[in-house]
């Protein structure tokens, strides 16, 4: 061997930047082009000696050169397979220097090395749709049938209502309806004075502050403290039921009751619900009084009347029946929240995610239903003049 | 053989429920240590210790040269990258499928390009001996056994020189466990991968575990081979491995030694 002539592929390519480090060293022999490898073959340095090799284009027999490697792991081995293949399709090629653990790595990974794809998960828009329908009808299914089980269960309480557990509905009147007091008393006491407050202004236009109270009187009683209840209630424990219920499935909890013949809609849905039927008109109630007096107290602070004043008034306009409608409100919101936040309990699958996605669902879900029925009501009351 | 785990004083406690209390114990470059013990004598707490995810409550606990009692952020999360944990039921990202779960790391970490890392993640995927069209699956689409291998595939994505497996064969079949064991021995021979694993298998303690350590009542009770540890006379040492059926495994195992 005359003429040895050594390149450093840094000077092949023209790079001259920032490499501190290369990994591939040329030398160019005679007959044979001698690829030493050298350094760390890691996770760390695969990318720069991928591209240092990528820039090789070889033109007559190659010899690997592995003495000079320090330390190598699957990627580098893999990343030298991958050039090696390369190389050996279109010339001789010859692997010198290597080490036995080398060669055994070489050897398993190369035992492991699958041709076949991993399958894409990923699917097209029109797909996606179609599979969003499907599965939208397939919950619109299961809810009717979850719906029948629990009218069964219902009914069934009627005719032996000692297995309701009455216990779990005092717990869940604690959970669901005593503790949320204070958070309905601060929502409804601000929607009170906020009323007030704005409608102040322009009642005072006219001169007819006093209607301050109809106004205040028959929106909070009648609209405005029911939905607010519910929607509370919804956020708090349509989305509590759902986390519950949902954890209690893939733990396999609700499999267990099954099994021993406890039946959840028995155990698990029937004392949420009747509680939150139970709890749900006396929130209402609360609801209304703490809200008027919301709206009591910013009259008292814009329009100058006097606690014993609008309480005069409210006597006088505000009748029965608006609080009544109101009342009766409660336990239609109080099943729709309670079946939808068990429903979506029951619909979660085996992984993390969708105990977040039925919550999140379940509280939408329910408010959205509240609104409606809250709608329905409005419309049927009106046209029976009421 | 460098000692690259070492447990000195550790004392773990919970309010007045003491669960460790002076234990000690070290673990050697390149050898598959188990750790051993009834439930309840912490055992997972341990292994917990080991991996920053829980402090002792007084001790020191070194691992590969780091104390990690004081260890500063930036070498904690080089460190994190130097192991590989496989959990006891796989804790596997249940949004990403088995591919993009072992993918992950390498992703974050390194600068590798997609292609590359296609062909390392199909390699461990046939490692742990599933087919690559597992690699499209979620984790909720898997049976117990094949959550355990693809966790395992993910512990080993980024080449960890340190495994630690939280009862790597419970929950599988047995022969699926006898070639979880297989796996474990040729990986740290060809990885030179140390391997610490807490298991109550005792065809594993048998076959692959050099050494191990027994919990008992606060302490290691007995450390070292099977051998070692069966000269003592601890009553768990007695009823785990001295009862008729150990026994009786261990004669037949002999008597076919003979044949």
């Amino acid at each position: 061997m005359s003429r040895v002539v050594i390149i450093s592929l840094c000077d092949v390519i023209g790079y001259n930047g920032a490499m501190n480090q290369t990994y591939v060293h040329l030398e160019e022999l005679a007959d044979s082009i001698v690829v030493h490898a050298k350094g760390d073959w890691t996770l760390y340095s695969e990318p720069q000696i991928n591209s240092e090799l990528a820039s090789f284009h070889p033109s007559k027999k190659i010899v690997w050169d592995l003495s000079k490697i320090n330390s190598f792991d699957s990627a580098g081995v893999l990343l030298f397979m991958r050039f090696d293949e390369q190389f050996r399709a279109k010339f001789e090629v010859d692997v010198i220097g290597y080490t036995s653990e080398q060669q055994r790595m070489y050897e398993l990974l190369k035992k492991h090395s699958v041709k076949e794809a991993i399958p894409e998960r990923s699917e097209g828009m029109l797909s996606a749709l179609g599979k969003r329908a499907v599965e939208g009808y397939r919950e619109f299914l299961e809810f009717l049938d979850f719906t029948g089980y629990l009218l069964v269960a219902f009914l069934r309480y009627f005719v032996h209502p000692k297995n309701l557990r009455h216990k779990e509905i005092t717990y869940h009147i604690e959970r669901s309806g005593l503790s949320a007091l204070p958070i309905i008393a601060l929502t409804s006491f601000l929607v009170g004075m906020v009323i007030s407050y704005q409608s102040a202004v322009e009642l005072a236009k006219f001169g007819a502050d006093v209607f301050i109270v109809d106004l205040a009187g028959i929106s909070i009683t009648r609209e405005l403290a029911p939905l607010i209840t519910a929607i509370v209630v919804a956020g708090r424990s349509g989305s509590a039921y759902t986390a519950q219920i949902g954890a209690m499935k893939i733990t396999e909890e609700i499999s267990a009751m099954r099994t021993m013949g406890f039946d959840p809609f028995y155990f698990l849905i029937l004392p949420r619900m009747l509680a939150l039927m139970i709890s749900l008109p006396l929130l209402i109630f609360f609801a209304d009084i703490i809200g008027i007096m919301g709206s009591m107290f910013a009259a008292s602070l814009e329009l100058n009347i006097s606690y014993s004043q609008f309480i005069d008034r409210l006597q006088e306009v505000l009748a029965a029946k608006h609080f009544w409608i109101g009342i009766i409100k409660g336990p239609f919101f109080a099943v729709l929240i309670a079946m939808i936040g068990c429903f979506r309990g029951l619909q979660v699958t085996d992984d993390t995610e969708s105990i977040g996605a039925q919550t999140t669902a379940s509280v939408v879900n329910a408010i959205f239903f509240v609104i409606a029925c809250d709608a329905l009501f409005s419309v049927i009351l009106t046209e029976w003049g009421i | 053989m460098g000692v690259i785990i070492e447990a000195k004083n550790i004392v773990t406690s919970f309010g007045d429920t003491v669960i460790h209390d002076d234990l000690n114990l070290s673990i050697n470059q390149g050898e598959i240590y188990g750790i051993l013990g009834e439930s309840g004598s912490g055992k997972t707490l341990l292994l917990k210790e080991m991996i920053m995810l829980l402090k002792p409550t007084a001790g020191e606990m070194w691992v590969l040269g780091h104390e990690l009692s004081k260890i500063p952020y930036n070498e904690a999360q080089s460190l994190r990258r130097q192991w590989g944990i496989l959990f006891q039921f796989g804790a596997l990202f249940t949004s990403l499928t088995v591919a993009e779960n072992i993918e992950l790391q390498l992703k974050e970490y390194t600068g590798i390009d997609k292609k590359m890392r296609d062909e390392i993640v199909k390699t461990k995927i046939s490692m742990v001996g599933l087919s690559a069209h597992v690699g499209g699956l979620y984790p909720s689409e898997l049976s117990g056994g094949m959550i355990k291998r693809a966790a395992l595939a993910r512990a080993l994505a980024m080449d960890p020189k340190l495994l630690f497996l939280d009862e790597p064969t419970s929950g599988l079949d047995p022969i699926g466990a006898r070639n979880f064991d297989a796996l474990i021995m040729e990986l740290r021979e060809l990885l030179g991968i140390t391997v610490v694993m807490i298991t109550h298998d005792l065809e594993s303690i048998h076959s692959v575990i050099d050494r191990f350590s027994v919990l008992a009542d606060k302490h290691v009770v007995a450390e070292g081979t099977l051998e070692n540890v069966l000269q003592s006379n601890h009553p768990f040492v007695e009823r785990f491995f001295k009862n008729e059926y150990t026994l009786a495994n261990y004669n037949k195992r002999a008597r076919h030694h003979h044949v």
